[in-house]
């Protein structure tokens, strides 16, 4: 039987595996679906190939499907989400200037990154000479509807450094985070892996911390669809998802890790050096040149505690922070169309009947789970969730983003 | 209407400058990426800005946009809602723009019309460029074989080409793959 074509919009990043791996492994094949990668170079052609049909699906910044659809910056487009990619994967790498004069043992815990608080307040100092020189710090992220953006943009409010008045925040492309760095461009930035990891290797800098250090479960990339692309074939959406699920519980079987790497770091994915893309697959992050990797437990989180949910509590979080960046008002019917893109009902009705845990609810408080792992609620299987704490310990009530961000400023 | 070009191919962006001053068109500036893509934006401060869909500066010059104060109003991407198919056409053809908002879309439509079929004509002379590249590298090859077959088997030359041709076509591939095999196996066997 001639398979379906999908083509997929991808930048060159370890969390676009699933898709790649889909296709490379068999698992849309056994969907009976063909994945099509589509490579790019910025986000803003990934989201215009998807919107204009060059591609049917896209692997993109989860803040971005987001602003799509409110119309920020172009006509609004409705978007569905109907499976997150993954959660977190990220670092926030310094110059090596910048590393010498904030990053050292007193800011570090024992495993060796530091520790949000106390690099937060030794940052503040070094960031506030700088801006009364007239000279302020200057952080690169990879795009202004990123969650790298508000990742770095939370850390530093909740430190005390104001973002765009204490320091510059500018968009890096990925692949040039590296040579940004070395120039000193930037002083630090907040990227996704390889790049990272190949800036380290390059002894151009020094990772300080990864993003799930600021939100244990922090999402990330999304499976992004135009409603309209979905609604014309569901059933062709129902079962990318179910490849997708399949290939992330490929992608976190230790035993996969070098196959993938491999396969990942071929000129026509990522085209980077392999040894890195293991290391992000394995949660192993190198900190410095030449250091040995260490463990940081949950740095990337594909898979377990259904993390491939679209909680629309996520969407709510991300469009609070949108709200907040970009000094726009609140509205009630925008905050329902941010979380109406993601699709949970998508999700459930393409994995029911499988062995995959479904939530009940499709919302949840998030970031209060600090303690032990806790049973939730499912229809399917049985479902628990992991510590998912914001670093500040602040929680996020979807029902009541007006407060949350009236005791953020 | 001022119109700012960014290309990473200084050929097109010079291929549709021209057209757009055919068109009468004339306030236009050519921006490179080289050295301050958004102060020379800023400069300029154009109402219609052309760039190629896969410029990788794209994700810096959305962002400018979204938090420029110097810019006189802020730019919208593409033409209109109501005109997605042009749009389409436009994406099709490898062109992306920005819009100052408010700029009345009889004047933008045919800046954008006419960038897409500068973009085509350029595609299509890039396919012309290198089916004529792989026709002369392809006679190169054939020469050569012609050249070896005359010596090892002491004929001339139409009964070279000949050869090659006849093999050709019994075993349905083109002249210069035979050409190419000969070569080879000439370069792994030598003398014998």
């Amino acid at each position: 039987m001639a398979l379906d074509k999908v083509r997929i919009g991808f930048l060159p990043l370890v969390d676009a595996a699933l898709p790649i791996l889909a296709r490379e492994q068999g698992f849309a094949e056994a969907e009976g679906l063909e994945i099509i990668p589509v490579r790019d170079k910025t986000w803003a052609t990934v989201r215009d190939r998807l919107l204009y049909g060059h591609s049917d699906a896209a692997h993109l910044v989860a803040p971005l499907a987001i602003a799509t659809a409110l119309g920020r910056g172009r006509p609004a487009e409705p978007i569905a989400v109907p499976f997150v990619l993954g959660l977190n994967g990220n670092a926030i790498t310094l110059s090596l200037p910048l590393a010498d004069a904030v990053l050292d043992d007193s800011v570090r815990g024992e495993d060796g990154l530091a520790d949000p608080v106390l690099l937060g307040a030794r940052l503040k100092t070094v960031a506030l000479a700088r801006a009364a020189a007239g000279r302020p710090l200057r952080f690169g992220v990879v795009h202004r509807y990123s969650s790298h953006n508000y990742m770095l943009r939370y850390w530093l409010a909740a430190v005390g450094i104001r973002p765009d008045e204490d320091v510059e925040i500018v968009t890096n492309s990925p692949s040039f985070a590296a040579d940004a760095l070395a120039t000193g461009e930037i002083d630090g930035i907040c990227v996704g892996e390889p790049w990272n990891s190949v800036a380290v290797d390059r002894g151009v800098g020094r990772i300080a911390l990864v993003t799930a250090q600021i939100w244990r479960r922090g999402v990330e990339k999304v499976l992004a669809m135009r409603t309209a692309t979905l609604g014309a074939d569901p059933d062709r959406a129902r079962r990318l998802v179910r490849a997708l699920h399949a290939a992330a519980a490929h992608f976190v079987d230790p035993a996969t890790r070098d196959a993938s790497a491999a396969i990942l770091a071929r000129p026509e994915y990522l085209d980077a050096p392999v040894d890195p893309i293991a290391r992000a697959i394995s949660d192993r992050v190198r900190l410095t040149q030449g250091a040995d990797p260490i463990h940081v437990p949950d740095f990337m989180f594909q898979y377990r505690e259904a993390a491939n949910f679209p909680w629309r509590s996520q969407a709510a979080w991300l469009y609070a922070q949108m709200i907040r960046w970009d000094g726009i008002p609140y509205s009630a019917e925008a905050a329902e169309i941010a979380q109406g893109v993601f699709r949970p009902d998508i999700y459930r009705a393409a994995l029911a009947g499988s062995g995959a845990p479904l939530p009940n609810a499709s919302s949840k408080l998030e970031g209060s789970i600090d303690g032990a792992a806790i049973g939730a609620g499912s229809t399917q299987g049985r479902l628990f969730l992991g510590r998912d704490p914001f670093f500040d310990h602040r929680a996020f009530d979807p029902d009541d983003i007006p407060g949350y961000l009236a005791a953020s400023v | 209407m001022r119109i700012a070009i960014i290309d990473t191919s200084t050929t097109r962006a010079a291929i549709i400058s021209d057209g757009l001053r055919e068109a009468g068109l004339d306030d236009i500036v050519v921006i490179d990426g080289a050295g301050g893509l958004v102060a020379a934006l800023e400069a300029a401060a154009p109402e219609v800005i052309l760039i190629n869909l896969e410029n990788p500066s794209r994700d810096v010059l959305e962002e400018f946009f979204t938090v420029s104060r110097t810019l006189a109003r802020p730019i919208a991407m593409f033409v209109d809602q109501s005109d997605s198919e042009s749009t389409a056409a436009a994406v099709d053809a490898g062109v992306s723009a920005y819009i100052v908002d408010g700029l009345a879309k009889h004047r933008i439509k045919p800046v954008i019309d006419l960038a897409v079929r500068r973009f085509q004509a350029f595609s299509r002379l890039q396919a012309e460029l290198h089916e004529a590249k792989s026709a002369l590298a392809d006679r190169t090859t054939i020469d050569r074989a012609k050249a070896i077959l005359m010596k090892r088997r002491s004929i001339d030359e139409p009964a070279a080409y000949g050869l090659l041709r006849g093999q050709a076509m019994r075993s349905n591939r083109r002249i210069a793959e035979i050409a190419d095999a000969i070569i080879t196996s000439d370069a792994l066997m030598g003398d014998l």
